[in-house]
């Protein structure tokens, strides 16, 4: 820094000496770059990552997926489950803006479907009829009753059918009729929510482990790391299989989805607790920490109020992360028929009736609209994370 | 040097151990048993066993043991005569299924380590040297896809398009005229290209974060004053990269793959069930299924067994090529 000239006004001892140095007007003008030693760490690290504009906007298209996860109830048109056995393996429905001429007026319709039977094969075809219309309308009754997030019940569907009963699939239809749309939108809710709840659990245990092997050193940082390592160099698919091969058949699905997501945190926490390792090390020898314990500041207090705020932001950035690589651990999981089972709805599992080549051959969208799902979600979580590590340092060098 | 070596081997030993206690806590975890299955399906079948009949199943298979004398009894066949124990399902030795399926593994796992080297290398030298520039954010948004999308889905795209667009099934590693052939310069060939697409595939999962580690040291260390030295005595610019920025931001490279390996052997266990390979995949997921214990057991026991060489390999290499390295070891481990 360079020397200072002139007295220094009180509230300028927290600012960079470059700062103390130039008018009043000047620190204004150049707030961008100067004020960096008065604004909190925060806002630094916010400023940073709105720079990196795929992230900012990776961040809104997850806000947007876990939205359509808490609203899935009105944004799907069917229930999960719901199937209809006159309309198998239909194929997505065009919308179109029309007036039929019957007095329904002008807005948007559907089509619906005909049926041809093949003489020689038998196989049935399923092909859009061009004079049956169904009228689509917003927030409609579908009768088909929900509790609107607890509070309330109601059938309205944000965007659905007029008549209850007509055919709806904007993204067409399984072997059993059942509506690829609905079940996509069910499925964010378990496949989004198992990431975030397996990320939680795998965090107590990394920063619990990582923060005492970097805080005591010595044998207890050496056991913990030969742990760590131990989890590290199994190949966690074929462990994850064996492990999810374990758990009863007879479970309730939702023990399933318990048992897997623990599963998924007790193999996934050894690179946050690395992570978490690596900077509590290089963070207890920082002046304020050695300061702090010369106090006489008990350790637990050290690590809780002095360390662990400082290693928010990377933990963030970890976090981040470790959620697609969990979404996708699920997936994988569920696809081998080892992970959630069908009455739950999660992307992989709508992938397992992908497993077969000839019905993806006869319906691409079985293995298209559950992929395209995934790719959305877990590209735009790692850009997030990798845009979140970017600004996690908020003091680093200018990139 | 021989110090670091003798303790890195001694706590990879102590790891394979553990791991194989692991493993057989793993196939024990199952209620029931191989017997119970056989049961369950002659009962679906519409037979029953009478309870003499499964009494005699179970001493013969060591089921009505203690867990420690399963365990003992399993290693101990392993150890002293490479007797990985019986497979219920196949109704063999599993050594036998193990030694048929594992080399098509190693070969794919090779493959697509081999793919996912060159790849990370070739790109992280271009984004890194080229930072910034539009190639840099195109080759950068194709590795996050690569690590984005599922292994399993990749090869299902591509048996998709191969079958609706190329009129090919895709499965085994053969192609049909080959499938029953001796041994010849054309099966190998063969071989290779059947072989290429599921290591593509798998490689394209560990791509990204190797090339994101390769454009950071690559970018550091091109900013040294040493790389403009170079440039301003002449020399050549390719020359000049290869010669010293790119030979100093190996290491980390080296050491990554270590890590690499797990999950390689990860991707070959999916996309193999999906593609119907002849490797440990598919056989390890019907071993699971059926609770055919020994048979999956030895199958995960290999496996990690396998990742620990790897990573012990790539510890090594990197001490050897590294001096700080060794020093860093031998302290973490005091």
């Amino acid at each position: 820094m360079t020397t200072l000239e002139g007295p220094i006004p009180e509230d300028s001892f927290n600012r960079d000496a470059d700062n103390a140095e130039g008018s009043q007007g000047e620190q204004a003008a150049a707030s961008s770059k100067k004020d960096v030693g008065t604004r909190s760490s925060r806002s630094l690290v916010w400023r940073r990552f709105k720079r990196h504009k795929l992230a900012v906007v990776s961040l809104w298209i997850i806000v947007g997926v876990y939205l359509i996860a808490i609203f899935a109830d009105v944004i799907a048109p069917r229930p999960a489950g719901d199937y209809n056995p006159d309309y198998p393996y239909v194929a997505p429905q065009s919308i179109t803006l029309t007036d039929p001429g019957d007095g329904r007026g002008f807005g948007l319709y559907v089509h619906g479907y005909t049926q041809e039977i093949d003489p020689v094969s038998w196989n049935r075809y399923y092909t859009q009829d061009p004079d049956e219309l169904h009228k689509l309308g917003f927030f409609v009754s579908s009768g088909h009753d929900y509790r609107f997030l607890g509070l309330f019940t109601t059938d309205r569907k944000l965007f659905a059918p007029q008549e209850a009963d007509a055919p709806f699939f904007l993204m067409g239809a399984d072997a059993n009729g059942r509506d690829i749309f609905s079940r996509v939108v069910y499925g964010t809710q378990v496949s989004m929510s198992i990431g975030l709840i397996g990320v939680a659990l795998s965090l107590v245990i990394g920063i619990t482990l990582g923060a005492v092997a970097g805080f005591f050193r010595g044998p207890i940082d050496a056991f913990i790391q030969r742990i760590t390592e131990l989890f590290m160099s199994l190949p966690s698919i074929p462990l994850w299989m064996a492990l999810a091969a374990a758990i009863p058949r007879e479970w309730g699905p939702l023990t399933i989805y318990f048992a897997i997501t623990v599963l998924l945190s007790l193999i996934g926490w050894t690179s946050l607790s690395r992570e978490v390792r690596g900077r509590v090390l290089s963070l207890r020898s920082e002046d304020y920490v050695v300061a702090a314990r010369l106090d006489g500041v008990s350790r637990f207090r050290v690590i809780r109020r002095h360390i662990l705020p400082s290693l928010t932001s990377h933990i963030i950035a970890s976090v981040t992360l470790a959620v697609p690589a969990m979404i996708l651990a699920e997936t994988s999981l569920s696809f081998l028929g080892l992970g959630l089972q069908p009455p739950i709805v999660s992307w992989g599992v709508l992938l397992q009736e992908a497993q077969n080549i000839r019905s993806v051959i006869t319906a691409p969208w079985l293995l298209i609209v559950p992929s395209a799902a995934v790719v959305i979600a877990t590209l735009a979580l790692n850009f997030l994370g990798d845009g979140l590590r970017d600004a996690a340092d908020p003091y680093g060098g200018a990139r | 040097m021989l110090q670091f070596m003798i303790r890195r081997i001694g706590w990879s030993l102590l790891t394979v151990w553990l791991i194989s206690l692991v493993c057989f806590f793993i196939i024990q975890a199952p209620p029931g048993d191989f017997v119970s299955v056989l049961m369950a399906n002659a009962e679906a079948d519409g037979r029953r066993l009478t309870a003499q009949q499964v009494d005699v199943l179970r001493e013969r298979y060591n089921l009505d043991q203690p867990w420690y004398a399963q365990y003992w009894a399993w290693i101990w066949g392993i150890l002293t005569e490479f007797d990985f124990g019986y497979s219920f399902r196949w109704n063999r030795p599993a050594t036998d299924v193990i030694m048929e399926h594992l080399p098509f593994t190693l070969l794919l796992a090779g493959g697509s380590m081999f793919l996912t080297w060159i790849i990370a290398f070739g790109i992280g030298i271009y984004t890194a040297v080229k930072r910034y520039s539009i190639g840099d954010y195109f080759w950068t948004f194709v590795g996050f896809i690569g690590l984005s999308v599922p292994n399993f889905v990749l090869a299902l795209v591509f048996m998709y398009v191969a079958f609706r667009y190329f009129d090919m099934s895709v499965g085994g590693l053969f192609s049909p005229e080959y499938v029953e052939a001796d041994w010849s310069a054309a099966r190998v060939l063969d071989l290779l290209q059947n072989l290429a697409v599921p290591a593509l595939i798998i490689a394209t999962a560990g791509t990204a974060g190797l090339i994101r580690i390769t454009r950071a040291n690559l970018s550091d260390e091109l900013a040294q004053p040493y790389v403009m030295a170079a440039r301003a005595r002449g020399q050549r610019e390719n020359v000049l990269l290869m010669r010293y920025p790119v030979r100093a931001a190996m290491n980390p490279f080296i050491s990554t793959i270590g890590y690499a390996i797990p999950s390689v052997i990860s991707g070959e266990v999916i996309v193999s069930s999906v593609l119907s390979l002849p490797t440990t995949g598919p056989v390890l997921l019907g071993a699971l299924r059926n609770q055919d214990m020994y048979l999956a057991g030895s199958f995960l026991l290999i496996l990690g067994v396998l990742t620990v060489i790897g990573t012990v390999i790539s510890d090594l290499v990197l001490a050897w090529a590294d001096p700080r390295v060794r020093r860093q070891h031998s302290g973490a481990a005091q």
